[in-house]
C-alpha cells in the first residue's frame, strides 16, 4: 500500500528473468522446470491458465443446480416421510426459532457459494483489463474466497451426522437426498477453481495497462 | 546479487531481499504484503508437539463413541465411522469414501507429514530423506482437511435434533473439540516460508 501510484518501482521474478517458486519463494534460474529447493513444478503466469479456473467453476456452477433442486435430507416419522430441499431446512430451521443457526447455514449453503461463484468470475474477468477494484482489493477477495470456501462442506457433514444419529426405527429416521452429493461435488469444484486461479495474474494486469499508457 | 539472497514472493512474483529477521517479527511483501518469513522461537518444536496432539485426538475421535440419541425409550448410538457411512447405501457410496477422506484420513495424513517434516529440525537434526515432498504434500493436503469443518457441522446438527430427542455426547465428541483448538493453533504457528528456508539451510549444511 505503501506506493499504489508507481507499481513499476517493483521488480518481479519473471521480469528479472527468473523464475519465482510459488511453494517456497526461490528464485530459480530462468527456464527451470522445477524449484531446485522443494521440488514444485515451475510456470510463469500465464492468461491461459484462466481457462481452467472457468472450468471448474462451471462444473462447480452445473453442480449447484441440482443440489437446490433435489432433496438434501428425507425424514421418516411414524411411516410419514417428508423431503427438505437446502432451502427448505434453512426455513424449517427459522421457524423453529433457531435463528442463529438457521443464519449460519444459511451463510454456508446459499450466501457463500453464490458469493464464491461471482467473486472468481470477477477475479478471472478482472486479470484482462484494469478493474475498479484495485489490487490490493482483489487480492483480498482472493484471499477471502480461498478461506472461506472449503466452509461450505459443512452442510454435507451435517447431512452425514442426521443420517447416522437419527435412526430409531419407526419413529423417526433420515435418510440423505442425492443434494448431498451434487453439493459436495459443487463446493470441491469452486475450491479447486479457486485453486488453479494464479494471484500473480493480478499485478500482471497491472503492470501491462501501464506499459500501454507510457 | 546472487539469488539465494532473493525471495520471490509466492503471491505476486516481486523479488525481496532476503534478510535476517528478528524472533517474533514480520518480514512483509514490499507490494502484496504477504507474509515472507515469521520466525518464532521454538516454532517447530510447538508445529510437532500440536501435530503428534493432533494424532492421538484423531484416534481418540475414531475410536470413542461419538453421539448417542434417547426419544421415547429408544436410543441409538453414532460413532464417527458411521458418519462416514451415512451415504454408503446405494448410488452415494463414493460421497462416504470422500466424507472418510475429509475429516479423518486427508487430516492424519497432513499430521503425519509434518512430524516427519518438522521433528527432525525441532531437534536440530538433518531434514528426513524426502522431507521436502512430505512438506509440499502437507502444505497441499490443508484445505482438504476438514476435521474443524465437520465439529461445526456435528454443532449444528445437534441444534436440529435437540428439540426432538435428548442427545448425549460422547468422547469422540470432545476429542474432536479439541481437535478444533489444536488445527487452529497447528496453522497460526506454521509460517510456511520459514519452514522452507529452515529445510533448505539444514539439507545444505
Amino acid at each position: 500500500m505503501e506506493n499504489p501510484e508507481n507499481p513499476q518501482r517493483f521488480l518481479t521474478a519473471a521480469a528479472a528473468g527468473l523464475a519465482g517458486c510459488r511453494v517456497c519463494g526461490t528464485a530459480n534460474p530462468g527456464g527451470a522446470r522445477a524449484c531446485t529447493c522443494c521440488g514444485s513444478p515451475l510456470a510463469a503466469a500465464d492468461p491461459a491458465s484462466l481457462q481452467r479456473v472457468w472450468a471448474w467453476l462451471a462444473a462447480g456452477l452445473i453442480a449447484y443446480v441440482p443440489a437446490n433442486v433435489y432433496p438434501m435430507l428425507r425424514t421418516t416419522t411414524f411411516g410419514r416421510s417428508s423431503e427438505n430441499t437446502l432451502i427448505g431446512g434453512i426455513a424449517e430451521l427459522f421457524s423453529h426459532g433457531s435463528y442463529g443457526v438457521a443464519l449460519i447455514v444459511f451463510f454456508a449453503s446459499i450466501v457463500i457459494p453464490v458469493a464464491k461463484f461471482l467473486a472468481i468470475a470477477y477475479l478471472a474477468v478482472s486479470v484482462r483489463k484494469l478493474a475498479a477494484l484495485g489490487s490490493h482489493g482483489r487480492l483480498v477477495l482472493y484471499e477471502v474466497v480461498e478461506f472461506i470456501g472449503r466452509w461450505s462442506m459443512i452442510d454435507v457433514f451435517v447431512v452425514a451426522i442426521l443420517t447416522a444419529l437419527v435412526q430409531l426405527d419407526f419413529a423417526a429416521a433420515i435418510a440423505p437426498g442425492m443434494a448431498a452429493v451434487s453439493f459436495a461435488i459443487s463446493v470441491a469444484f469452486t475450491m479447486l477453481a479457486a485453486q488453479s486461479f494464479d494471484p500473480r495474474l493480478i499485478w500482471n494486469a497491472e503492470s501491462e495497462n501501464l506499459n500501454d499508457h507510457a | 546479487m546472487h539469488t539465494d539472497q532473493l525471495i520471490a514472493c509466492p503471491t505476486c512474483d516481486v523479488l525481496n531481499r532476503d534478510e535476517d529477521v528478528k524472533p517474533h517479527t514480520v518480514a512483509r511483501c514490499a507490494r502484496c504484503g504477504t507474509v515472507l518469513a515469521a520466525p518464532k522461537s521454538g516454532a517447530m518444536t510447538r508445529i510437532a508437539m500440536l501435530s503428534l496432539t493432533a494424532l492421538v485426538l484423531l484416534a481418540a475421535a475414531a475410536g470413542f463413541p461419538f453421539l448417542e440419541l434417547r426419544a421415547q425409550g429408544l436410543s441409538h448410538q453414532a460413532s464417527v465411522l458411521d458418519a462416514v457411512l451415512a451415504f454408503s447405501s446405494g448410488p452415494m457410496a463414493p460421497l462416504s469414501l470422500a466424507t472418510a477422506l475429509l475429516i479423518v484420513l486427508l487430516p492424519a495424513a497432513r499430521y503425519c507429514a509434518l512430524i516427519y517434516t518438522l521433528a527432525p529440525m525441532a531437534l536440530g537434526w538433518r531434514p528426513a530423506p524426502h522431507a521436502a515432498a512430505a512438506y509440499r504434500w502437507a502444505e497441499r493436503l490443508k484445505p482438504w482437511a476438514m476435521a474443524e469443518i465437520f465439529i461445526i457441522g456435528v454443532a449444528v446438527a445437534l441444534v436440529k435434533v435437540s428439540g426432538l430427542a435428548r442427545v448425549g455426547l460422547g468422547p469422540a465428541f470432545w476429542a474432536f473439540a479439541a481437535l478444533l483448538v489444536v488445527t487452529i493453533l497447528t496453522d497460526n504457528a506454521i509460517c510456511r516460508l520459514t519452514v522452507w528456508k529452515t529445510l533448505k539451510t539444514r539439507s545444505a549444511s
